[in-house]
Order: C-alpha cells, then structure tokens, then sequence
C-alpha cells in the first residue's frame, strides 16, 4: 500500500513537472520571439575590432545572465536516454532558452544606454550543480547562460555602465 | 558605483582612443552562496523548470561586485579604463560560486 502510494505521488509530480513545464517553455519562447523581433534593430557582432566608423562611438561593457534548469521530468527522461546516448533533446531546449535570454537582456541594457551595436561579444557557460561529478539523483541540472559584449553608441549624453 | 567612474570595455583596441599608459593586469573576485531559503526555492522551482530567478539574481549581484573591486583597483593606480575585461566563473563547492573580473587598466586619450 504504501510502495502504491509512493509511486502514485511519484507519477504525480512527474506530470505535474512536465504540464508546467511545458506551459513554461511555449510561454518562455514565445517571449523571446516577441523581444527578439523588438530588439531586432540592435545589431551584435562577435569581431573584436568594431570598423572605423564607430570611431568616434562611446563604449560601455554590457552583459546578461541568467541561470536556467531544466523540470524534473525532463531531468528524468534525459537520465533515461544517458543509457542509449544520442541527443537530450530537453536539455538542448534549456541551453537554447537560456543562451536566448541572456543574449536578450545584454541587448535589452544596451537599449537602455542607447547604443545600436555590441561588438566582441562572448558568451560564458557554467555548470551550477549541487553534485560535483556525483551524478546522482538529487543533482540540480541548472546552468547559468552570460553574454557580454562592447556596446558603442553615438557621441551624445554623458557616458554610463551599467554592466 | 565604482563602475560610473572608469570606462570598461572587452576589446582591446578602440578606434578614436589612444592608449597613453599601461597599468597592467587589475582584477577583481568574490565568492558568493546563496542562503538556505534561496536554495530550497530553486530546489523546488527545478521541479518545474525555467528560470531560476533567485540564482541569477545572485550572480548578477556578484558579478557587479567583482566589477567594483576590479574598478577600485584601476582608479587606486590612475587609470581611467579598464580594456579587455575577461569573465570567468568557477563552482568552486557546492552551491558556492566564483565570480572573477580581470582586465588590463589603462589611461585611454580620446583622439581629437
């Protein structure tokens, strides 16, 4: 009986893991699409060396973050798949998300300094897992996402960072 | 803020700048954990996934900390700029994090 209830409180948290974490995904996509097509006049540039027409541009270090996980079902499912190898495709929708979004807020400060291009930008991965090389069952699949790069805006008002 | 007053950038050569002075390798690092309720909230958001907003929200906070410690450096040595600024995070235990900020301080000229 009580073996019965576990695996029924199991399944439980398992679907309710997965139908919000859904609804989470669709409505996280759907805001980055409706930003990325906002943000879509200010350009990024992964070069180092910004062309001489921005010569005369001012520069400030701008950045976002952000750490993202994955639900416990996906958690489940991926820990499943490690048997067989091949693609997890959950955790590649994470990383997505989550690279999206931090690419997102450094434009979103860069709009609030009033620049129109980021040069040099990189992005930084890290692993924030509770188990260190563990693996085990209680080990948070969470990452943290960083871009930054060099925003240049025109000569005008006086200079800020805010990265 | 510390940062208001130096100019930061992660490239290494600005057009329309000149570098008049080179004040070497400044950086800057903290190491930050998050408090226990933090730690559980995120525990139970990562059921359902998404953003872990409590997380972020501290390895922002840290990251501007190292920013500001790297920024007292180069003004502490006369430099108004900070060019070529690196990241780099390490989890160094569990639920502690490293947030390093390191960058060459120099004077930077404006070209007329």
């Amino acid at each position: 009986m009580e073996d019965l209830i576990g695996i029924g409180f199991l399944l439980i948290l398992l679907a309710g893991a997965y139908l919000i974490g859904t609804v989470g995904e669709k409505r996280h996509y759907s805001s980055i699409r409706k930003r990325e097509a906002r943000l879509s006049n200010i350009l990024i540039f992964n070069e180092k060396m910004p062309p001489t027409i921005y010569a005369k541009h001012e520069f400030a270090l701008v950045g976002g973050s952000v750490v993202m996980s994955s639900d416990y079902f996906r958690q489940t499912i991926a820990s499943l798949k490690k048997l067989v190898g091949g693609r997890l495709t959950s955790f590649e929708s994470m990383m997505d998300r989550g690279r999206r979004e931090a690419i997102l807020r450094m434009k979103e400060e860069a709009e609030r300094i009033g620049a129109k291009v980021i040069f040099n930008i990189r992005i930084e991965t890290c692993m924030l897992t509770k188990n260190q090389g563990g693996g085990g069952e209680r080990g948070l699949a969470c990452a943290e996402l960083f871009a930054y790069g060099t925003a240049l805006r025109a000569h005008g008002a006086s200079l800020q960072n805010n990265a | 803020m510390k940062t208001d007053k130096i100019l930061l950038s992660n490239i290494e050569y600005l057009a329309g700048y000149t570098i008049s002075k080179h004040l070497g390798l400044v950086q800057g690092s903290t190491v930050r954990a998050k408090h226990i309720g933090r730690d559980l909230m995120a525990g139970l958001k990562n059921i359902v996934g998404g953003e872990l907003a409590g997380y972020t929200e501290l390895l922002n906070e840290s990251r501007q900390e190292a920013i500001d410690r790297m920024a007292t450096q180069a003004l502490a040595i006369g430099a108004n700029a900070i060019i070529n600024v690196r990241f780099s995070t390490a989890n160094i235990a569990a639920g502690a994090a490293e947030i390093l900020a390191y960058g060459t301080a120099v004077v930077l000229e404006r070209k007329e």
